[in-house]
């Protein structure tokens, strides 16, 4: 199940759209979601969907691969499609008891599931086409000029690195200590709801102990390695916008206006 | 300048507070010491001899109730030198996972020159040449929870070297890791010696122990026994009594004594012990 | 009550490209009441034999025989396994999560569903094996106590459950040596106390060649050798394919036999070294004392 969650994974590759930079990459995906709510008409949606297949085509991350991640939303997917095929007054198709369908109903619902369903793919393709560390150095560049109204750009960028790197490591310590408790006869599969859940309190504490550990260790090398805080801290990997990257955010900004246009025309 | 010394300790005291209990514990009980320039000491004893509280107390990591520590020079009380302490002093610790910061090995041999805020030319140079120097360079891109637990104490040492340290304390490097990995990481502590760098050794190996020029022997917070490991090592009697190993080149020639073959005492290491045994050939 | 493993192998995620053989067509036999050593690189598959023998894992093929129980039959109930055989995992007081040492020590005596009276003889008993006062440590916090002592209370806890044979993972990594000792001493009065079978992993060579019965050398996923501590070691050809060393007393020995010393084959221990090498200095007249 974990493995199939695709979202904020990396998929490693030297393509176009890899090789952007994580600044372009992420407004980009800001423009594109802002657009999809933008979008009212299967028109629309029909461009968004040509732009994000074109993306992906540029990436070349397998299709598969990407479908894979959508797997753990189905349900959320079936969720909304339902409210909003049942919610919606309007002209009536079907009726059942309270149960009604209706036009507008089932026209919001197809397009709220395309909206979604493009939404999770194209911040998929941002986190599958960007190295984590370029993420978090594009989110922290991003987010600097907010320093002066005091957000804590370069600690918010600090934290997702730290977390990126110490989630696999988390999760082998849950798999051991899980497996050393079923070995004290534990049993996480059998029980209800409440039974299963205080049979998490022997995983909980000891993942608990282990995270506080990691955190006391981590801070004493952080702090003998010199760390203190952004200021006057160089990067290694410094984020630049060259031609390809103007490029791409022409595209954008073209891409923009058609939606736009599109939107107030149709 | 060889004879310099690189870290100096005068008269350190450390006490750790504890809530609950109204006596302070004593981990380092008036210790003076002091580490010459490029020299390589191992710091033995067991847990809660102090080694480690003494080792923290190296690069201001901790600070002295008593007594003053001074570090390339520079007293580690002073909070403006606190920089230059841990620049001067580098430190690598026991758990190989905990001390990684970053998800991709080259980023996290970058951290320490970042935090020092030098060119990034400069950086990648530096993250290179130490990737190199502990033989992991082709690892580079990996992320570090796929590598064994030695590989990812060498991306550590990395780290430490690329800030250019004078002086690295290792503090138990190897406790976690398997025959191999101790083996691994045995062989680049020896070479950073080779290169100059000062080399601090804190371990309860003691086969790791004698492969330093200096050995000092910690107990109860106190200085128990301080020399060449011979001097050290041939005190048998003394290190068993505070729970030590001792070698097994001077564990037999106790065991031959006692049968009347007269071993010289300054006999440690096994490659002397056949040497001598093999002259009665 | 003995031990028969036949033709075990193990693939993880068959059929997938990230397939891996871990273990691969290993049989060996245990003898009712022995100690046994295993030794293999990390990565070896030793930690996927481990959790085969406690039921955690099942083979892709292959059989574990306990006593006169087929472990990896189908319908064999965990609760049933786990009263056989206990398993100690590679720093077992990473588990510790009750409140009290008495109660962690009781988890899983409570898992087997026994009565109260029981799991509180139980405690008792498995704390004073592992050599802790049961009235001083019963009711305080795991967490507070030392490195050494975290681990025996992890043990008893799965020492309280009774098993017939005990695993223990490499239960002295990261001890300094006085609380390595400790350990060793108390799992060997364990095991005479309790006289079940025994079952130690260690990269130790020299606490392996000690303490077995009978040793077990596990590499890339098989058995490459099986026997007494002095038939394994004497294989030092097989041993460095491998990659793994003999016992430092052994090696040193080795070296003095191949400078021409005429020592015995094969010593194992200090005392046996310092024996031998007197005998052949002074027998052939060359040492006067």
């Amino acid at each position: 199940m974990i493995r199939d969650i695709t979202l904020g994974q990396y998929y490693p590759g030297g393509s176009w759209v890899h090789r952007l930079d994580a600044r372009v990459k992420i407004i980009a995906t800001l423009l594109f979601i802002i657009e999809l709510f933008i979008v009212d008409n299967f028109i629309g949606f029909a461009v968004a969907a040509a732009a994000l297949a074109a993306v992906i085509a540029v990436s070349r991350v397998p299709l598969s691969y990407i479908v894979r991640g959508l797997k753990p939303i189905i349900l959320i997917l079936c969720f909304t499609f339902a409210l909003n095929m049942f919610m919606i007054d309007g002209t009536i198709l079907w009726q059942w008891g309270f149960l009604k369908i209706t036009r507008e109903g089932l026209r919001k619902a197809v397009f709220m599931a395309i909206r979604l369903v493009l939404l999770l793919i194209g911040s998929s393709m941002l986190t599958l086409c960007t190295r984590p560390l370029s993420l978090t150095d594009g989110i922290e560049r991003l987010l600097s000029p907010l320093k002066r109204i005091g957000v804590p750009a370069h600690e918010i960028a600090m934290m997702m690195t730290i977390a990126l790197r110490f989630i696999p490591t988390l999760l082998e310590e849950t798999d051991k200590i899980m497996k050393a408790q079923q070995a004290r006869g534990a049993d996480f599969e059998t029980g209800n709801l409440l039974q299963r859940a205080k049979s998490l309190v022997p995983i909980l504490v000891p993942l608990f102990v282990s995270a506080f550990r990691i955190a006391q260790d981590l801070a004493m090398a952080m702090e003998a390695r010199c760390y203190r805080g952004g200021e006057n801290r160089t990067r290694m990997h410094e984020l630049r916008l060259v031609g390809k990257d103007y490029l791409a955010i022409a595209m954008m900004i073209g891409f923009l206006a058609l939606m736009i246009a599109e939107s107030v025309l149709l | 300048m060889e004879n310099e010394n690189i870290i100096i300790i005068d008269q350190l005291s450390f006490s750790y507070q504890r809530e609950e209990e109204e006596q302070k514990k004593k981990a380092v009980d008036q210790v003076s010491l002091s580490f010459r320039k490029g020299s390589f000491t191992a710091i033995l004893g067991k847990n809660g001899s102090g080694k480690s509280t003494l080792a923290k107390q190296l690069n201001g990591l901790l600070l002295p109730s008593e007594g003053v520590v001074y570090v390339g020079g520079f007293d580690t009380r002073e909070e403006e030198h606190v920089w230059d302490v841990r620049q001067t002093a580098g430190m690598v610790f026991q758990n190989p996972d905990n001390q990684l910061v970053s998800a991709i090995v080259e980023d996290d041999v970058a951290f320490g020159p970042e935090n020092l805020g030098i060119d990034p030319e400069e950086i990648r140079r530096r993250v290179d040449k130490s990737l190199e120097a502990v033989n992991m360079g082709q690892f580079r891109k990996k992320p570090p929870h796929l590598l064994s637990g030695g590989q990812k104490q060498r991306i550590a040492i990395a780290g430490v070297v690329a800030m250019k340290p004078q002086c690295i304390i290792f503090d138990e490097p190897t406790a976690m890791l398997d025959p191999k990995g101790r083996q691994e990481i045995m062989s680049i502590i020896r070479e950073l010696h080779e290169e100059g760098i000062t080399v601090i050794l804190i371990t309860h190996f003691m086969e790791e122990a004698a492969e330093a020029e200096r050995v000092i022997v910690m107990n109860e917070g106190k200085v128990l026994l301080d020399g060449s490991p011979s001097q050290v090592f041939s005190q048998r009697q003394l290190l068993q009594s505070v729970n030590l190993d001792i070698p097994l080149a001077v564990e037999l020639a106790g065991k031959l004594r006692e049968k009347g073959i007269p071993v010289p005492e300054n006999i440690i290491s096994t490659e002397e012990m056949v040497e001598y045994l093999c002259q009665y050939k | 009550m003995s031990i028969q493993v036949r033709n075990l192998t193990h693939i993880y995620e068959p059929g997938l490209p990230t397939e891996s053989v871990a273990l691969e067509d290993v049989s060996f036999e245990i003898d009712d009441g022995e100690m046994v050593g295993i030794i293999g690189h990390t990565g070896s598959g030793k930690s996927t034999l481990l959790q085969h023998l406690n039921g955690l894992l099942k083979p892709t093929s292959g059989q574990i025989i306990v006593g006169d129980t087929d472990i990896t039959a189908r319908g064999v109930s965990m609760v049933e396994i786990r009263k056989r055989v206990g398993l100690v995992f590679q720093y077992p007081e990473y588990q510790l999560f009750e409140e009290t040492v008495a109660l962690d020590v009781a988890f899983g005596p409570k898992n087997l569903g026994l009565t109260r009276e029981e799991i509180d003889e139980r405690v008792r008993e498995a704390l004073e094996l592992v050599g802790l006062p049961y009235d001083e440590v019963a009711e305080r916090s795991p967490f507070e106590l030392s490195g050494g002592q975290k681990r025996r209370v992890a043990i008893a806890g799965v020492i309280a459950m009774h098993p017939e044979v005990l695993i223990l993972d490499e239960p002295t990594a990261g001890l300094d040596p006085k609380a390595h000792k400790d350990v060793l001493k108390m799992i060997e009065e364990v095991h005479r106390r309790t006289g079940n079978i025994t079952i130690l992993v260690s990269h130790n060579m020299a606490d392996i060649a000690r303490l077995s019965d009978k040793v077990i050398v596990i590499d890339s996923g098989r058995l490459v050798t099986v026997g007494t501590p002095y038939e394994v070691f004497s294989q030092h050809d097989k041993l460095e394919e491998v990659g793994l060393a003999l016992p430092p007393v052994t090696q040193f020995t080795e070296t003095l036999r191949s400078r021409g010393m005429n020592l015995s084959e094969t010593i194992l221990s200090t005392d046996q070294a310092a024996e031998e090498i007197y005998r052949a200095l002074t027998s052939e007249g060359k040492v006067r004392i």
